[in-house]
């Protein structure tokens, strides 16, 4: 899917329904019943009723348009030192939270802020029985 | 409880920059314990005379303000490890104000220390470190840097308004002059916007030159109250406004360009009662270009988007409209990772008048703020207003 070797994801009880959504091809963010709010990262309270008693998950769209980006030319760290360049950037929700992800499948000179984005899913290889999966964006 | 006005009654009264970049047979404690040196003889006080100690290092976590209580042999009556990066002296500072003016102590000694170019730390393209850390397990696995967080908000500052490499590159280039009129700087030889342009990429749009240089290093500041640093051996340098602020991504939703400067600077500049043009000269964290220009427009020197011409044409040189780090700054003097108390310190030394070559002529106001942590991911802003004594 993409060149670069992703970093297990650290999954807490608070964040594994993200990275297992992406296991089932999904995209899933939390909402707040009680309040409205949408919020990514996840937690294990909505972070303006400091409760968790109406916060839920759901399957988000998978799309979004780029807020920025930047093309990594240097990043000594494992999984990324030989895919560099690669292109990280911030994908704006059309259900409105920010996520940090990497654009994978075109040329870094073909990516500019504003485009148009959806969700890919890149699979790991894990020694143990979870399912989880790295949302990744393409331009769409 | 001391009646006299909050915080101008508290004051600097030594600074001490330890002049070695590079002391691969140093430990970061004997590099605090020479600059705790360097700054008490300064001021003209012993070390029986603190009773404040204040730190933080890349490798002091908790406990880390108790084992350099340690290594010292002080048993000081009020403690402060607050650590929020590079930012985290100026907030010493500030938290040593309040404690000297709430009557917890008296004499605050506040020191950092750093190994971390003999060391060889890669501290801007290391990666987010493990991802077994809930704080970066959102962002281990996508390879954020700390310089590509920052060339994201360059990105997007150059998408909405316009500005460009070159305007950037403008800024290491002021940085560097400055540093060749300072005797201590690492990096001395000048360059040109050319020069920044064809440096290597290391993140787009930001070049090797755009970023800052790594060195060991480390320093100390003197706090007491104003009324005792007037009888002591160097001219007080006075506290007249503080302020602390956090950006970060919230639920994210937070807009990344508006950053803890401009929450924090209104604070200092609103206790300080003091308008932008009174200030003679800036020192502003300068991680990388970018943090410059996005920490001028946030501070107000500039409108947002206005920031690349306020750098360009020297408009940040000595002479120019306001003067920014004439030591060089962390792009070209030093930087050991976490830069903020040589904010300080060169405020100090300029407001005293003991810069030579490099002076700011007539400085009587600074604002120096400090940036600790991550533009474009989070992080934590402190700023200070001084004054000379007249």
């Amino acid at each position: 899917m993409s060149s670069i070797t992703h970093p297990n994801p650290y999954a807490s009880w608070e964040s594994r329904g993200f990275w297992e959504g992406a296991g089932r091809d999904q995209l899933v963010l939390q909402k707040c019943t009680t309040c409205g709010l949408v919020q990514h990262r996840p937690r294990g309270v909505c972070a303006h009723c400091l409760d968790s008693r109406g916060l839920e998950h759901f399957v988000a769209s998978g799309r979004g348009l780029i807020y920025s980006y930047t093309v990594t030319e240097q990043n000594q760290a494992k999984g990324f030192v030989e895919a560099c360049p690669y292109i990280m950037a911030y994908v704006t929700l059309d259900e409105g939270p920010r996520l940090l992800t990497v654009i994978v499948d075109c040329e870094p000179d073909a990516v500019s802020i504003g485009m148009p984005v959806a969700a890919g899913f890149a699979s790991q290889e894990r020694d143990d029985d979870e399912l989880f999966a790295i949302p990744v964006f393409r331009l769409s | 409880m001391s009646t006299a006005e909050f915080p101008t009654s508290v004051a600097i009264a030594g600074v001490y920059e330890h002049p070695s970049r590079f002391s691969p047979n140093k430990t970061e404690f004997q590099i605090m314990a020479e600059c705790a040196k360097g700054a008490l003889d300064d001021a003209g006080l012993t070390r029986e005379d603190v009773d404040g100690l204040f730190g933080a290092s890349m490798s002091m976590g908790m406990m880390g303000i108790v084992d350099l209580a340690e290594y010292l042999d002080m048993r000081p009556d009020y403690l402060d490890g607050t650590n929020i990066g590079g930012s985290s002296f100026v907030a010493h500072v500030t938290h040593a104000a309040a404690a000297i003016h709430a009557g917890l102590c008296s004499t605050a000694l506040v020191l950092y220390g750093s190994t971390a170019a003999s060391n060889a730390m890669a501290i801007g393209t290391g990666g987010t470190g493990g991802s077994n850390n809930p704080d970066t397990a959102f962002s281990a696995p996508y390879g954020m840097t700390t310089v590509g967080s920052y060339a994201m908000y360059a990105n997007l500052h150059m998408n909405k308004y316009g500005t460009s490499s070159e305007q950037l590159a403008e800024i290491a280039v002021t940085m560097r002059q400055h540093a060749g009129l300072n005797p201590l700087a690492k990096m001395r030889a000048p360059i040109t916007v050319d020069d920044v342009l064809e440096s290597r990429m290391i993140s787009r749009p930001l070049h090797l030159l755009d970023c800052c240089i790594i060195s060991d290093g480390g320093g100390a500041v003197v706090v007491t109250s104003l009324e005792r640093a007037k009888d002591l051996k160097t001219k007080p340098v006075q506290l007249l406004g503080c302020g602390e602020a956090v950006q970060h991504q919230g639920v994210g939703d937070s807009d990344l360009l508006t950053i803890a400067a401009k929450q924090s600077s209104l604070t200092a500049m609103k206790m300080a009662g003091i308008k932008h043009s009174d200030i003679d000269f800036a020192m502003v964290y300068d991680s990388f270009t970018i943090t410059v220009l996005a920490t001028l427009e946030n501070l107000g020197f500039c409108g947002p988007g206005e920031g690349g011409d306020f750098v360009s044409n020297g408009g940040i040189g000595l002479g120019g409209q306001l003067p920014v780090n004439p030591d060089g700054g962390g792009l070209s003097s030093n930087h050991p990772g976490m830069r903020g108390i040589f904010l300080v310190i060169e405020a100090v030394k300029q407001l005293r008048g003991e810069c030579g070559d490099r002076q700011v002529a007539g400085a009587e106001i600074a604002i120096a703020h400090g940036t600790g942590g991550t533009i474009g991911d989070k992080h934590s802003g402190a700023t200070l207003v001084l004054g000379a004594d007249r």
